[in-house]
């Protein structure tokens, strides 16, 4: 899982059926310092995030489990909502 | 899998129902001679680690998951041991 912020939502009216419903947010994936890395990306949303706030993703096939027994085809979606990192 | 430090922990409240009870850390990949390499990244602890230990993640989704104790979770890192030593060449 990575660290990211959301930065904003994506609407689309033409897509896969497996996605009608669901929440895609633009996230900004962030280092341990909270400082931004690496591209801006989408994901779906599976804990109500919203813009502003700092949520962890998980990417790859595990990216569409919690949505079972639906199938979306997704490649990163959101699994929870930061409250606060401690650091070293 | 991989050669990670813990630099951090992470709490979540709202999440993901197959990940309550799990815990989060952060942690940092490192190369042979323990430098950092790329961006630190989340992991569940199935071991008891610490900050500051080095520790062997895997970054795959099943073996996560399988580390998590739960069949289909959304997890795609886990913390699966704490490393004593590495000894490399001679």
């Amino acid at each position: 899982m990575q660290l990211a912020r959301v930065l904003g939502e994506v609407v689309s009216t033409m897509k896969d059926p497996n996605l009608v419903g669901l929440k895609m947010l633009v996230l900004q994936p962030l280092a341990a310092s909270g400082e931004p890395t690496g591209r801006a990306l989408v994901a779906l949303d599976s804990v109500g995030a919203g813009v502003g706030e700092n949520v962890f993703f998980v990417r790859g096939r595990e990216a569409a489990f919690p949505f079972y027994p639906a199938e979306p085809p997704a490649d990163a979606t959101v699994v929870g909502i930061v409250d606060h990192w401690d650091l070293e | 899998m991989q050669i990670c430090r813990v630099v951090g922990t992470v709490v979540s409240t709202q999440k993901n129902r197959k990940l309550e009870g799990a815990k989060l850390m952060l942690v940092q990949p490192l190369t042979l001679d323990d430098q950092p390499r790329g961006t630190a990244l989340l992991a569940i602890d199935s071991v008891g680690a610490g900050i500051g230990e080095k520790v062997l993640v895997v970054i795959e989704g099943k073996a996560a998951g399988d580390a998590l104790g739960k069949k289909a979770a959304a997890v795609d890192a886990a913390i699966i041991g704490i490393i004593d030593a590495v000894e490399v060449g001679a």
